[in-house]
């Protein structure tokens, strides 16, 4: 246990990563949410969550398993409204647009706010036609060679086009699990999101996979507001600016990476942090 | 937790080593007991199919060729004591014609034709076989009669000459020359008379009697008085108009209706309700879609009676939820991860069914379809109940005409009273039937092997 606390403690000087605090906290909000609760059923799952996301950057979910992030993250695309039973009450809006304004079309919006789910789950159709479905079905692309530029310049923007020039006609399942995951990403971004969302997006890749990952992750940042959940703590001290720690469904503390690492006020962030709630 | 490496760790260690192994002996034993009922299983399984395929094929091979005779036909004009067939002559009217010759026609039926049967028979016959007029033309089929006929009908130039012409050998000369009959029984039990069977004889040594393939099985159509013209076109083409209108109706209506219920439909009470229906008319005997069929289609819609058009709507009934069932399941089994991405990228509800969820069921729900309609075509007891058993002596050319169906034409046959020879065929109709469905179903894996290739 006390080992944890060492690991987190050391990669506490990788916290700040390139971006100063106050610059953070100075960005426009993109995201902002106000009292939501998600009931399964009659089980609740979210008490009360308001937070606010900052536009280019990188915004964590910490907390123990079941405590509902994904739960939340899911309420900022209107994943849940997939789910049988799933009630979400509150507000959610998305650059002060109510996103669950009855007026509001989710197709749209999800074209706005991409989705990159825990376990790599490509279309099972080629590379080509992965990355190229979200524009198509949006009518992003004029031209056959629009097309072909936007699938090129996503997997670049993915780090992925060097290992799949040569078969893009190939199918994207019969990459690896860590080239999956990027094709996910390149499928998402695509469609050129505003926000990108992701679930545990390395929770099934080795070490090695999920470095290129969270690297991709920090060069994305330039362009999209991402907000990430994970397990990891040196994950969300490494790739994110800004955390916010949920713990039995409630938002317990947010801020700024470095200081909910080094300095969490409550004593529910320090535990967990420390590695004593798990 | 106990520490391993001292003493009593070590010993409970070895305890609980001595427990596993025990306990492995009975887990091995209980898996080598199952996959031996399985293999049994498997080996009864087949047996079984085996024992019914040589079966058929042993009694249903030889009906595929069948006795014919080499006669020389002479067109008698004491025999044929017609005048010349009309010829138009100039000023006639069209109505005036078709008259006159259609008498002519009706005058060339009356006559005896059994008589140039006859005598064409007799003349291959070697020179003073006592033989009287009845026996002989029980070795030529009765349809010979007709044949001959026709050929005069459409050339009546054939009067005084003396062709050559193959006709069918009667059904009983077919099994006495195929050996069916024992040759030991006595006068009273044989069906052909001695001087018959003997001519036969006769006629199997000097060639006048060959065996052929039997086309007759294919271009003919059902016949009670010439069993040995017997055919299955009629039925063929009955069970292929049903399964056109099968295919037609229920493999849309079918798979539409799924992909309703499973992917829009609200969860209601309703919903619940139709599901559950459908599950339980799945299970309905299928003589009661018969009884419903002459209900609704017959009584109330007045289609016609023995129509394969009323057969296929049954028949489209019964598939319905075969279908509707299979593509159910097909689409439960898409994983929610594929849903989830064609959802998460901003894809319309339809648009995830349409592009990515029908994609990849569709290799099995093609294969429970043609299941689905193979089971149709074989499916004989509704088909009794719209009359579809009826003796239909032409071959339907259109959805509205009388016809039967081939598993209808095996139940026809198997009961008919001339045993020895339609045992024989009926093996022979339930050979073409399972090709027609082995056909089908090569046609499913075929698609289904592409299909998988190209996704
Ligand atoms: N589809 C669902 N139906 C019913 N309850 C659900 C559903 N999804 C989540 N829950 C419940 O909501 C609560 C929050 O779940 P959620 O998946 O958001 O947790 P999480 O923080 O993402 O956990 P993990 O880290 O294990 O992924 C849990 O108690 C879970 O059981
Ligand atoms: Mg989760």
């Amino acid at each position: 246990m006390d080992m944890l606390a060492g690991k987190v403690k050391m990669t506490q000087q990788s916290v700040n990563n390139g971006m100063n605090p106050t610059d953070m906290l100075e960005r426009p909000i993109r995201l902002h949410a106000k009292d939501v609760t998600v009931h399964y059923g009659a089980k609740q799952a979210l008490f009360g969550i308001s937070i606010d996301i900052p536009d280019r950057a990188v915004t964590s979910f910490i907390g123990p398993s079941g405590c509902g992030k994904s739960t939340f993250l899911r309420c900022i695309n209107r994943m849940n409204d997939t789910i049988e039973g799933a009630k979400v009450r509150g507000l959610i809006e998305l650059d002060g647009e109510d996103i669950y304004d009855p007026a509001l079309d989710v197709v749209e919006l999800r074209a706005r706010i991409g989705m990159v789910f825990q376990k790599p789950n490509p279309f099972p159709k080629s590379i080509y036609e992965n990355v190229a479905y979200g524009p198509k079905i949006h009518g992003l692309a004029r031209s056959k060679s629009d097309l072909d530029e936007i699938v090129v310049s996503s997997l670049r923007k993915a780090g992925l086009f060097e290992e799949v020039k040569d078969r893009l006609n190939e199918p994207g399942t019969g990459l690896s699990g860590g080239q999956q995951q990027r094709l996910c990403i390149a499928r998402a971004i695509a469609v050129g999101p505003e926000v990108i969302l992701m679930d545990e997006p390395c929770s099934a890749l080795d070490p090695i996979a999920t470095a290129i990952i969270e690297e991709l992750i920090d060069e994305l940042r330039e362009n999209f507001t991402i907000v990430i959940v994970t397990h990891s703590m040196q994950q969300a001290a490494r790739v994110s600016q800004k955390t916010a720690f949920f713990h039995l469904g409630k938002l317990i503390e947010e801020g700024v990476t470095e200081d909910i690492f080094t300095n969490p006020v409550n004593k529910q962030t320090q535990d967990y942090i420390m590695g004593r709630i798990g | 937790m106990t520490n391993i490496s001292t003493p009593t760790g070590r010993q409970a260690s070895i305890e609980r080593t001595r427990r596993v192994r025990d306990g492995l002996r009975r887990r091995h034993l209980h898996e080598a007991l199952f996959k031996g009922f399985g293999l049994a299983a498997i080996i009864a399984a087949l047996g079984f199919v085996a024992i019914l395929f040589t079966d058929v094929l042993i009694k249903g091979i030889p009906a595929f060729t069948q006795a014919n005779l080499h006669l020389e036909a002479t067109f008698d004009p004491a025999i044929i004591d017609v005048g010349p067939a009309p010829v138009r002559t100039a000023g006639q009217s069209d109505a005036d014609f078709r008259a006159a010759s259609l008498g002519w026609q009706r005058d060339v039926a009356l006559l005896n034709w059994n008589k140039v049967v006859e005598a064409s028979l007799r003349a291959a016959a070697p020179a003073g076989f006592e033989i009287d007029s009845r026996q002989i033309l029980t070795v030529a089929e009765t349809n010979a009669r007709h044949v001959l006929r026709e050929m005069f009908v459409n050339d009546p130039s054939l009067l005084g000459q003396t062709i050559k012409v193959d006709l069918l050998a009667s059904a009983n000369a077919d099994n006495w020359v195929k050996g069916n009959i024992d040759r030991e029984l006595g006068d009273a039990q044989q069906q052909l008379s001695a001087p018959a069977r003997a001519l036969i004889d006769i006629f199997e040594e000097n060639g006048t009697i060959s065996m052929g393939f039997a086309w007759s099985i294919f271009t003919n159509v059902d016949s009670r008085a010439a069993p040995a013209s017997a055919g299955l076109a009629g039925a063929f083409m009955g069970s292929l108009f049903m399964m056109v209108i099968v295919i037609l109706l229920a493999v849309p209506i079918g798979v539409a209706s799924a992909i309703y219920l499973e992917e829009f439909a609200p969860k209601s009470r309703l919903t619940d309700l139709i599901e559950v229906n459908i599950n339980n008319l799945a299970a309905v005997p299928s003589i009661v879609f018969g009884l419903l069929g002459a209900a609704v289609f017959i009584n109330y819609f007045k289609l016609p009676l023995s129509a394969p058009l009323a057969g296929g709507l049954v028949l489209t009934l019964m598939t319905l939820p075969t279908i509707i069932i299979a593509t159910r399941g097909a689409l439960q089994g898409v994983s929610p991860a594929l849903r989830q991405a064609a959802l998460g990228m901003g894809a319309s509800k339809t648009q995830m069914v349409f592009h990515h969820v029908l994609p990849v069921t569709f290799p099995s729900i093609l294969t429970a379809t043609i299941i689905g309609v193979a089971q149709a075509l074989g499916e004989t007891a509704p088909l009794l109940l719209i009359g579809m058993n009826a003796f239909v002596a032409s071959i339907p050319a259109t959805p509205l005409d009388q016809a039967t169906a081939l598993p209808v034409q095996i139940y026809l046959w198997q009961a008919n009273e001339n045993r020895n020879f339609f045992e024989a065929r009926t093996s022979a109709a339930i050979l073409v039937l399972l090709g027609f469905m082995i056909l089908l179903n090569a046609i499913a894996i075929l698609l289904r092997t592409r299909l998988e290739r190209r996704a």
